[in-house]
């Protein structure tokens, strides 16, 4: 409203009303009453995003570059020491947030592609196709994800490739029951019926008729499962089998310089190195969990607080 | 038939649905890899017949379905089938059974998870008791935000902390969890012990956040708000009127973090080089040791889906609605 205090007149309150706020202005109004949680994430969200875009021009050296002295210490040429085989750690640190957060961003999406798209079809149809994706989602999520995404991974081999379709496939059934379940009760609306009366389309009734109205849900299950992707990839990295080497990624980075950890009595900050990449993931976790919950919180009370 | 019966039955059936589909499932995997993974096994200068001869071992030769009912049949008997590795192309056979390779690792693990069992479960249940009665007090505070820290945390970053606080800069505990049969069980607790507190922290945060969740619902209900009214005290109310509701929840709660635990376990098997069942399997996927990979994974998903049933029949026949129908 008009804080200008000298200028106050009720005609003008009034007639402010009028104005319609842009989306950039709602979006700022709702912005300053974040708590500082969410302000704190998304702050977090942004450094990373931002290393991950400009990732060449800041880091130090090449992601692959090799120096001579393998398990370097902390120092101002190399600022987190460098790795078994003489790579700059710091600089691996800013090209795994490209690789890790891209790779677990392509797989989040396609899950959301896949799982999202089965689940509309499914609400809409609601006869046999609805039965047998539901009970091949059932067992597909009878088998713990990490243990099949393993199992899987033996069959296919380790690449970048096998792991983003392995971990999006998996992670699509859990997308898959939650956009069922929001979009059954929108399904059953007098508007589509009346859109399918019209005679559009399947395609226009799942993308302009219901995707619209089960957004709110699905944008914070995308943080959600965002986080859960991104530390299954991690984990699956960390054992060896999830991105492979040269590509620079925090979980195999944490696998490679493990050992340095034996020498934290020597040099505490040495022996911290693959503390680094670990709270680099820790870290985002917290980041996206932080705002998904603000954001839960403004759009419906789908999720009480406990 | 009593209701109760009934839906038990009915629940276990399902189950043992869900582990025959999931059988199958494993059980396929092999057919999946390309067709020349024989010679991939025995390796580039393996003759026609070595290849052959292994073909006739896998039982290539026969249909899907009868191999599958073959495989089950063996299962049953503790036959998991002969490792891939330590084959060689000349066709002399060094490879173990996965039964005789799986068997002590198994012990291994379900030791670490029984042991994480023990400590998580009554610290779990405590906090998210207390946590629930004294709601919205600083202690309650405290806990909610210590375990939520705890949940977005890697396992493996967990580990680490743990290794370098209590392993490395003050040399309380071993850093490698290298147990064997013939240690004493003082050394072997004691051996164990870091991997079991990583185990534990990340599951108490679980379980404490869900049992405190399940128990504010509860006392936020009538009939709660109803025996307080009557005057009784309030080791009543809590003993006789909301732990017989609260128990089918906080069984479900404590299964299905247990089934958790069985995931958890194979990362933090791996930062501590615990000879479980966990690292057999990630060691058998990097070498695509595809028979032992089934082995791992059939146990896995056993396991899971045997406590998910059991937290359900557990929250059946503990529901006094159930019970007791009208």
């Amino acid at each position: 409203m008009s804080q200008d205090n000298n200028t106050y007149s009720a005609a003008g309150e009034v007639a402010m009303v009028k104005t319609r706020r842009t989306r950039a202005q709602r979006i700022w109004i709702e912005l300053r009453k974040a708590p500082p949680t969410a302000i704190f994430g998304m702050v977090v969200i942004f450094i990373y995003l931002f290393t991950a875009i400009f990732a060449p021009w800041l880091a130090p050296y090449g992601e692959a570059e090799i120096f001579a002295v393998p398990f370097d210490v902390w120092s101002s040429t190399h600022w987190l020491g460098t790795d078994q085989i003489g790579r700059d750690i710091a600089s691996r640190m800013i090209y795994g947030a490209r690789n890790t957060i891209g790779i677990a961003f392509v797989t989040t999406l396609l899950a959301f592609f896949i799982g999202g798209g089965l689940g509309l079809v499914a609400a809409i149809n609601r006869s046999w196709l609805d039965q047998v994706i539901s009970r091949a989602v059932d067992v597909l999520m009878a088998i713990p994800s990490l243990i099949f995404a393993l199992m899987l991974l033996s069959i296919f081999g380790s690449s970048a490739g096998s792991l983003i379709i392995i971990i999006a496939v998996l992670d699509s059934t859990r997308v898959f029951r939650l956009t069922r379940a929001v979009a059954v009760n929108v399904v059953v609306m007098d508007y589509v019926e009346a859109a399918r009366l019209r005679g559009e389309g399947l395609g226009w009734v799942m993308r302009r008729e219901i995707l619209p109205n089960i957004m709110p849900p699905l944008v914070a299950e995308f943080g959600l499962r965002f986080c859960f992707v991104f530390l299954t990839i991690a984990a699956l990295s960390f054992l060896g089998v999830g991105i492979q080497p040269p590509t620079a990624d925090w979980g195999t980075m944490v696998r490679e310089t493990a050992t340095l950890i034996q020498f934290a009595k020597f040099d505490l900050k040495a022996g911290m190195t693959p503390l680094v990449p670990a709270a680099a993931i820790a870290l985002i976790t917290v980041a996206v969990n932080f705002v998904v919950d603000w954001f839960l919180h403004k759009t419906s009370g789908l999720r009480d607080e406990h | 038939m009593h209701p109760v019966v009934a839906t038990v039955l009915q629940r276990l059936a399902l189950g043992l649905l869900t582990l025959f589909v999931v059988s199958i499932i494993i059980f396929s995997s092999i057919e999946l890899l390309p067709g020349d993974f024989t010679e991939a096994v025995l390796g580039q200068a393996a003759t026609e017949e070595t290849v052959a001869a292994f073909r006739l071992e896998l039982g290539l030769d026969k249909p899907a379905p009868l191999r599958y009912l073959d495989w089950v049949g063996a299962l049953m008997q503790g036959d998991l089938g002969t490792s891939f590795s330590g084959r060689a192309a000349s066709g002399v056979d060094r490879s173990r059974s996965v039964a005789e390779l799986v068997g002590p690792r198994l012990a291994n693990t379900l030791f670490l998870a029984s042991m994480t069992a023990i400590i998580a479960v009554p610290l779990a249940l405590f906090l998210g008791i207390t946590a629930a009665l004294k709601r919205n007090s600083f202690y309650d505070k405290a806990v909610s935000s210590l375990t939520l820290t705890t949940i977005s945390f890697p396992e493996f970053f967990v580990a680490y902390i743990l290794i370098l606080l209590f392993a490395t800069l003050n040399s309380w505990f071993p850093s490698l969890a290298n147990v064997d049969p013939g240690m004493a069980l003082g050394t072997r607790i004691w051996t164990s012990f870091l991997p079991a507190l990583t185990l534990t922290l990340v599951i108490v945060a679980h379980m404490m956040r869900m049992t405190r969740a399940a128990l504010i619902n509860l006392l936020a209900s009538p009939y709660i708000e109803m025996a307080r009214l009557k005057g009784e005290p309030p080791r009543t109310v809590i003993l006789k009127h909301a732990l017989p509701n609260a128990w089918a929840p906080i069984a479900t709660v404590i299964a299905f973090n247990l089934a958790y635990l069985v995931v958890g376990v194979v990362v933090v098997e791996v930062v501590f080089v615990y000879p479980g069942i966990g690292q057999l399997m990630v060691d058998a996927v990097s070498s695509r040791d595809i028979p032992v990979v089934q082995a791992c994974a059939l146990i896995f998903a056993g396991t899971y889906i045997l406590l998910n049933l059991l937290a359900d029949i557990i929250g059946i026949i503990t529901n006094p609605r159930l019970l007791h129908p009208k």
